[in-house]
């Protein structure tokens, strides 16, 4: 088989190091002046990809984002790691705050049909929604095979072997191409971008679309009631003995009389 | 007014109407100094005035750099202000700012999460996949052009690149060691052939290079130098011979640009000995380099002795011309400070976050450490130094990336004053903080400090620079004033003046406020009106007390180094003044995030600039007999003649 055309998801999410702040009306959670980066599931998918194309094995690397404008930065970052070319699909404010994994899988769906990607590589989820939703919906969509948390991928002969990180331990399956894949933490370690390449990738293609282009609505399926703080823990007591360790456990119900 | 809606409809700014104004003031910056130029004064009051667009309302004055900026800070001396520079330069281009960001974002990661600084200091070296890994990144060839292979950064990218480098010190020295000096001589004085052969290789770090002109007998005092270059008979070969001491990548590189004096025959028939600088390849032969030294920080960082013995070096290896040397190091040496402001305001930024965590959290006598009024204090003086560092860093690099050959030097010998100290002393603050625990390797802080001492001492002592400063600009403003000050200086011929002169200082002129006549208010957002009040008050007195100085010494003025000091310290509080004022305004005309506090830290800074510029004014206005410095002058003497500690021991008794 011939080297495969990659599509790869890059989502743009709140930096993992940046402490989240909710908002005090609580529908949501501060992202104005907050520092973003790539999902670092994303950045591992990226990653794959990049050396897929290293051994000859994948021929081209398109990156997709949807989202507001930033999300161009997050593009341009993939491109600097070695993307080939990049697709935005342009989504603000409001309607981007309704943006869920039903409406990306569409789009990305879409994509890869008119890409006509052999293989689609997304994070197993986004570090801000913790959806876990994407790529087995986008798969769904498409009715190709999935490799969700893939820990190895090997390509074989127009399928893919892939070790996937499960509850129980590792499993091995193989699936036929076209297929997605989607990341575990374990599958690389992502290469920093360098600076000759980041200068590079202002000269990579990037084309701006609308979900209306893909013919997908985007409009939202669910309303987020509130959005909090985890509780905080509270202060611990001290017992002076096990009696009265197990009389206050009783008290609390926590333990059968 | 018409001029004004063009600029509007330009868009080059939209964010409000304050910010539209700040957006034309920088396009009239640019046009002002491009007419400068030209010869035609600038004046930045009408808007009518100004040159014609081209049909298509773009600006073509924007595509080519004008060659030279006034000086700005050597026209202080003469009481002269260019008010464009109260406009704070920007990155206009969006593309290029997002593209810069990213840059700084990707680094920042390598240097946050990959790099293990504690152990580069304790092993007191830089291991070789850290060293590669830097190549790889770009970092090597930040300022070479990218028909090199360089990145091709202009001053102010450069500038925010070393905020981060600078996180850690050996990783930042031997960086600056590299391109900020070492293969600066190729790019400033080299021709096409040396750059073509020698820059490709340094940009990515294959070859690293050095600069070598320190000497054991001549550290400060760079033309006194000993290394010999011989050429051969047929001219075609130089032979160099002679001894390097701390050179920066000593022991590593394999380019060196090295100092070297050649005997040459002046026009006039004398035989002189003159500097020359040399592109040497450590293959050459003859090149030895010593152990590394053990220093007190940037441990990492190689330096050593390096050794010439009889090295041939081909005769087109000459950088310049053969004597030409001397300004080569020196034009080196002052291209490469400004970007000490932005690394030192780098490594605060880091610190002052891990310190206000630390503030945040410990508890001590029932209270946060944060709601003691003297830590607070101390966060607060952090802080102003800080934004004073930045404010010049930037503005000094905003103006040498808008001129072809720009004239910038004292204002980058006072960013390396300012922020050399400044980082010295806040980084001592952050470890006062923390207390036992700042003491302790287990925490950066001691490594950090030990990191920045060395700021004060290497690229031209701030004892040096300081000289620097005031002497070039006594001497621009010696030129202007050679009359005035001649007549002063000759009272039998010039009574009248002389008298006036007299009566103006006696009568209390001098020392009274002088009026206002720059309406430097004018330039910034009215919220600052009592700032650029002081910072022209400060101006105008600046400049009579430069005139009362010339008068005082003439030409001897070289030998009084504390009123030289002086000057120079007055001179760095107004351009650092200056910076903060401009930048403020910007920020708040913009509506930046927190441009409410940007103000609290430039009104503090200007307070804390006044306090000190009128302590220097008043010493200067003593003289030597009442400020002090005789005293200080005997004292001293009086223990070189003693060799040490002169008074006696307490407990001693004469009897």
């Amino acid at each position: 088989m011939s080297a495969l055309r990659v599509l790869v998801g890059c989502k743009r999410v709140i930096d993992y190091a940046v402490r989240v702040r909710v908002k005090p009306d609580k529908t949501g959670v501060f992202t104005d002046g907050v520092k973003h980066s790539m999902n670092p599931f994303d950045e591992i998918a990226m990653e794959e990809a990049i050396r897929m194309k290293e051994k000859k094995l994948a021929s081209e690397i398109i990156v997709v984002s949807c989202g507001p404008i930033q999300c161009q930065e997050t593009l341009r970052t993939a491109l600097a790691m070695g993307g080939d070319r990049a697709i935005h699909v342009q989504v603000d404010g409001k309607e981007y705050e309704g943006l869920q994994p039903f409406h990306v899988s569409k789009i990305l769906a879409k994509i890869a049909q008119e890409e006509k990607v052999d293989l689609l590589i997304l994070g197993k989820q986004a570090i801000d929604d913790d959806c876990n939703q994407t790529g087995q919906m986008t798969a769904a969509i498409l009715d190709w095979p999935q490799a969700t948390f893939a820990s190895k991928v090997e390509i074989d002969n127009g399928s893919l072997k892939v070790l996937r990180e499960i509850d129980g331990g590792l499993e091995n399956i193989k699936v036929k191409l076209p297929a997605v894949v989607t990341t575990d933490l374990r599958l690389n370690e992502p290469r920093y971008a360098t600076l000759p390449n980041i200068m590079k990738a202002k000269k990579k293609p990037l084309t701006t679309k609308k979900p209306s282009d893909y013919a997908v609505d985007i409009s939202p399926r669910q309303e987020v009631l509130s959005v909090e703080d985890p509780p905080v823990r509270e202060a611990g007591q001290k017992v002076e003995s096990v009696e009265q360790l197990v009389q206050k456990l009783r008290d609390a119900g926590l333990i059968v009389s | 007014m018409k001029m004004l809606r063009q600029f509007i409809s330009l868009g080059t700014c939209n964010v409000s109407a304050t910010g539209i104004r700040h957006g034309i003031r920088k396009e009239l910056l640019i046009i002002t100094h491009q007419r400068n130029v030209s010869g035609v004064p600038a004046s930045a009051d009408r808007l009518e005035d100004k040159p014609a667009h081209t049909q298509h309302g773009k600006f073509e004055i924007l595509q080519q750099k004008p060659v030279t900026n006034k000086p700005f800070a050597k026209d202080l001396f003469l009481g002269k202000f260019d008010k464009t520079v109260l406009v704070y330069p920007e990155i206009s281009d969006r593309g290029e700012l997002a593209e810069l960001n990213q840059m700084v974002q990707h680094i920042e990661r390598y240097f946050t999460e990959s790099l293990d600084s504690k152990s580069i200091d304790i092993n007191a070296e830089i291991s070789e996949d850290v060293m590669n890994h830097l190549g790889e990144l770009g970092l090597f060839g930040q300022q070479i052009p990218q028909e090199y292979g360089g990145l091709g950064l202009n001053a102010t990218k450069y500038a925010r690149l070393a905020e981060i480098t600078a996180l850690d010190g050996s990783i930042a020295v031997t960086l600056a060691a590299h391109q900020a000096i070492g293969l600066k001589g190729i790019l400033i004085a080299g021709n096409e052939a040396q750059k073509q052969k020698y820059l490709p290789k340094l940009a990515t770090g294959e070859h690293i290079a050095a600069f070598c002109l320190t000497e054991p007998s001549s550290g400060s005092d760079a033309a006194s130098i000993q290394t010999r270059a011989v050429p051969s008979e047929d001219g075609k070969t130089f032979h160099l011979t002679g001894g390097k001491i701390w050179i920066s990548n000593g022991g590593i590189a394999d380019i060196f640009t090295v100092f070297a004096k050649v005997n040459i025959t002046a026009e006039n028939g004398e035989k002189q000995d003159k500097v020359t600088a040399f592109i040497v390849e450590r293959n050459f032969g003859g090149v030895t380099s010593g152990k590394p030294e053990d220093k007190l920080g940037i441990r990492g960082s190689n330096t050593c002795e390096v050794h010439f013995d009889n090295t041939p070096v081909p005769a087109e290896n000459v950088l310049g011309e053969v004597g030409g040397g001397f300004k080569i190091a020196m034009n080196i040496l002052n291209s490469g400070r400004f970007s000490m402001g932005s690394s030192g305001a780098g490594i605060l930024k880091k610190l002052i976050g891990l310190t206000t965590e630390h503030a945040i959290s410990r508890m001590q006598f029932g209270s946060k450490l944060c709601e003691f009024k003297l830590i607070k204090e101390k966060f607060a003086k952090m802080a102003v130094t800080t934004y004073a560092m930045e404010s010049m860093a930037y503005l000094t690099a905003g103006i040498i990336d808008m001129y072809e050959k720009p004239d910038l030097s004292v204002e980058a010998a006072m960013v390396k004053i300012f922020s050399s100290e400044g980082c010295w002393m806040c980084v001592n603050e952050c470890l006062q903080v923390l207390g036992g625990q700042g003491f302790m390797k287990s925490n950066p802080y001691e490594r950090y400090l030990r990191d920045a001492r060395i700021l004060m001492i290497f690229e031209g002592t701030n004892e040096i620079l300081r000289l620097y400063v005031s002497l070039t600009g006594l001497k621009h403003a010696g030129q202007e004033l050679k009359e005035l000050v001649g007549k002063l200086r000759d009272p039998l011929n010039n009574p009248r003046l002389v008298f006036l002169q007299l009566w103006n200082r006696l009568s209390g002129k001098v020392r009274e406020k002088p009026k206002l006549t720059l309406r430097l208010n004018e330039e910034v957002h009215p919220s600052l009106k009592n700032q650029t009040d002081i910072l022209e008050e400060c101006t105008l007195q600046f400049q009579r007390m430069v005139e009362i100085i010339l008068q005082r010494h003439g030409n001897k003025v070289v030998q009084e180094q504390l009123e030289l000091k002086r000057l120079s310290d007055i001179c760095i509080d107004l351009y650092a003044m200056t910076a903060c004022i401009g930048r403020a305004s910007r920020a708040y005309c913009l509506g930046l995030r927190n441009a409410d506090h940007e103000l609290l830290l430039t009104k503090a800074f200007c307070h804390e600039a006044n306090a000190r510029i009128q302590q220097n004014m008043t010493a200067l206005r003593e003289g030597k007999t009442k400020n002090n410095d005789d005293t200080y002058m005997a004292i001293a003497e009086t223990m070189f003649q003693n060799k040490g500690y002169a008074a006696e021991h307490p407990l001693t008794v004469n009897w």
